[in-house]
């Protein structure tokens, strides 16, 4: 479904990712883990083509198009969807306005037809009862004065309504106690489908846990290292990144 | 007033921006008695009248330009500017006119008829808003409303022009008001009567009526004892003058428990990118809670204009008045604009809030400049200021020069700033759920300014949320 090629890229003229090779397969929930500074945010701004980073060499391809040509708005029409590690402020931009106009892009890039106030109303209620999140979410300035959790729980508000087919979430545990953690996840788990890919960036085993991802692959100094299944986690839990090294 | 006469102004009013026979007939450049004699002539004025204005030369003749605001630009002429000049050439059909500007009328949905009445363009009679006119003007006069041209009212209704006009912004307030009172070509008069509530926004189904008069225009507007009136001066859609220097003045009078808002969308021409053509904009804005219980509130959009310097005020004198002033202020290409407000509180329980929000783009300059001064009997004033600042990309700047005053220890003043970037992050945030860059810079843009629009009246805030789009295009690079 998403397919990455022989990746080099850049931050700051650094490079950061060294050729990376990995293949996302439709339906099933991929892992990355790996030390401090071996790539992993940047291989996620750079699926989504983030300002900071400059590509060298390689492709990502999407449904046989080539990510790297489009503008982030486009990737995101596209389907594809990160989960912010530490999601911006916007203040006086009203939360559910801003949801409203992206699902209505995205309808709209799609041809369907858009939801007008009061169906927009009505779907982001529901969704915010299952995440268990105020009310007040409807009328709050985007992410403005959000707690870490509330945070990290907007943004999967934003995955469950927008329904991207491609859904990276970069580090979507940290900084979360357990309730919203357990409250993440079954949002994660409710999205799962055979259309929808999942790359979940993490430190720690934790949330893995909870969502059970079909493959692990370890990224170290911007390559993907190994790829195993979902034992590896342990196996890393256990005995550190230098199982990898010794191999 | 009767029907008729009612009648007569509102068309002769109508005539006024638009009509190809009003005669041409142009002063030399240059300021002197004789200049202002010819305009008072022109205007068919009263000696008294004449008399104001050339004592306010003379004063005009000894005060010095000020220069403390920060805005920069070339020194002005006042003896190369032309004080009564020929109608402008207006074209003959919409094809001679700029496409960029047709364009904008296209987006802001201003109808064909208005975009040839704006362009000076001659129309059909049939123009639907002149039978709409008709049936306001009746309205009006049955509730004794009087609504004209100050040239009418210096002439019709001389007892209350000379009793309320320079009452609040005097003669020599300063330099350009001096030069206002002296060469003023026409403005608006109102007048609300005891207890009259006015039953509709002024100006909507007028507007057309500032074209041609916009140079040194001059109004006044008074609300009798516990009336309401909502005036909304300008509008969206762009306006050119060939006549650089602009001066107006506006005087607003509140008696005891009456009301007055007062709404401006200022959209003339900004000049180039470098900052050439576009006019310079200093005006005199002040109203007066004369009585009890009374209150000013000004809103304004100011996106046009390559200098604007412009504070509109209130003097709080009655116990218990009430200021207000809404500001947005845009500044892009390489505008500068040096805006604000002055809040005097002189009555017991006085209250006022300023909420200014400046936007600056590309190179663009926007200083926030008030000053809240509670004079000695005010006991339990209160004010409230919030000036926020916008910046987009980073050649722009925005500065704030608050002065706050208080001569009573019973006061209480509050004020806030900040100051913020519309930054690469947020930006990307709105582009990566699918939001286009335009679209993300706009919703930004609008959040920053919620509180300020939603204190427009509805048909007005419609256009001024569609401007600030237009304004914008392009400002992120």
């Amino acid at each position: 479904m998403l397919e990455i090629k022989n990746l080099k890229a850049q931050i700051e003229n650094k490079e950061i990712l060294k050729g990376l090779n990995l293949k996302l397969e439709k339906g099933k929930v991929h892992a990355i883990m790996g030390p401090n500074g071996a790539g992993k945010s940047t291989l996620s701004k750079t699926i989504v083509g983030h300002y900071e980073v400059k590509v060298t060499d390689g492709e990502i391809l999407f449904d046989d198009k080539n990510v790297l040509d489009m503008e982030p708005e486009e990737r995101a029409l596209n389907g594809i969807f990160l989960s912010f590690q530490n999601p911006v402020e916007v203040p006086g931009v009203n939360n559910a306005y801003f949801l409203r106009n992206a699902l209505n892009a995205k309808r709209k890039f799609e041809g369907k037809e858009e939801l007008n106030a009061a169906e927009f109303l009505k779907l982001m209620k529901s969704h915010l009862e299952q995440l268990g999140m105020k009310k007040d979410m409807i009328q709050r300035s985007l992410n403005e004065g959000f707690s870490g959790g509330e945070k990290k729980r907007n943004e999967i508000l934003q995955m469950e309504i927008l329904e991207p087919k491609v859904v990276i979430l970069d580090e979507i545990d940290s900084g979360l106690d357990i309730d919203a953690l357990k409250a993440v996840s079954e949002g994660i788990n409710r999205l799962k489908s055979e259309d929808r890919t999942f790359l979940v960036i993490t430190h720690y085993s934790r949330i893995l846990d909870y969502i059970k991802p079909d493959y692990i692959h370890v990224l170290q100094d911007g390559k993907i290292v190994k790829t195993g299944g979902y034992d590896l986690v342990h196996a890393l839990e256990a005995e550190g990144y230098k199982i990898i090294d010794e191999e | 007033m009767s029907q008729s006469e009612v009648d007569k102004i509102v068309n002769q009013e109508y005539k006024l921006g638009f009509s190809t026979d009003i005669e041409s007939d142009t002063v030399p450049p240059g300021l002197n008695e004789e200049t202002i004699k010819f305009i008072s002539n022109k205007k068919d004025e009263p000696e008294w009248m004449l008399d104001l204005r050339i004592k306010a030369l003379h004063k005009w003749e000894k005060m010095k330009e000020p220069h403390w605001a920060h805005l920069n630009y070339k020194p002005i002429d006042y003896q190369a500017i032309s004080y009564f000049s020929e109608p402008k050439q207006a074209p003959d059909s919409l094809e001679e006119v700029d496409p960029k500007i047709l364009e904008t009328y296209e987006k802001l949905g201003i109808p064909l008829e208005e975009q040839k009445m704006l362009q000076g363009i001659a129309v059909d009679a049939v123009f639907d808003s002149v039978s709409v006119k008709t049936t306001f003007s009746k309205t009006l006069n049955d509730l004794g409303i009087i609504f004209c041209s100050i040239s009418e009212a210096i002439k019709d209704y001389p007892e209350l022009v000379k009793k309320y006009m320079y009452s609040v912004v005097p003669m020599t307030d300063n330099y350009y008001a001096a030069l206002n009172s002296a060469v003023f070509t026409d403005g608006t008069f109102v007048y609300i009567p005891k207890g009259v509530r006015c039953p509709m926004e002024l100006s909507t189904y007028f507007r057309i009526n500032a074209i041609g008069t916009g140079q040194f225009e001059r109004t006044l507007i008074v609300a009798d004892e516990d009336s309401y009136v909502s005036y909304n001066e300008g509008c969206s859609a762009p306006q050119r003058d060939e006549n650089q220097l602009h001066a107006a003045v506006v005087e607003l009078v509140a008696l005891k428990g009456a009301e007055i808002k007062y709404s401006t969308i200022q959209n003339w021409y900004p000049g180039d990118e470098n900052g050439d053509g576009g006019i310079y904009n200093f005006v005199t804005k002040r109203g007066i809670c004369k009585g009890d219980h009374s209150k000013i509130s000004w809103t304004q959009v100011e996106t046009g204009s390559s200098i604007t310097w412009k504070y509109p005020s209130c003097i709080l004198e009655g116990d218990n008045s009430v200021g207000e002033f809404y500001s947005v202020a845009i500044t892009t290409l390489a505008q500068q604009a040096d805006t604000g407000t002055k809040m005097i509180h002189r009555g017991k329980n006085t209250s006022s809030t300023i909420i200014s929000k400046g936007i600056s783009a590309l190179k663009g300059q926007n200083s926030y400049r008030g000053l809240v001064r509670i004079e000695n009997d005010a006991e339990n004033s209160r004010n409230f200021s919030e000036c926020d600042s916008l910046l987009i990309g980073s050649h722009c700047g925005a500065h704030t020069y608050p002065y706050l005053e208080s001569a009573n220890e019973s006061a209480q003043i509050e004020h806030e700033a900040t100051t913020s970037k519309i930054s690469d992050e947020q930006l990307f945030y709105l582009r990566q759920r699918g939001v286009n860059e335009e679209d993300a810079v706009s919703m930004i843009v609008h959040g920053f300014c919620k509180d300020v629009l939603n204190q427009l009246p509805m048909e007005f805030a419609v256009e001024a949320r569609e401007l600030l789009n237009i304004t914008l295009e392009g400002s992120v690079g």
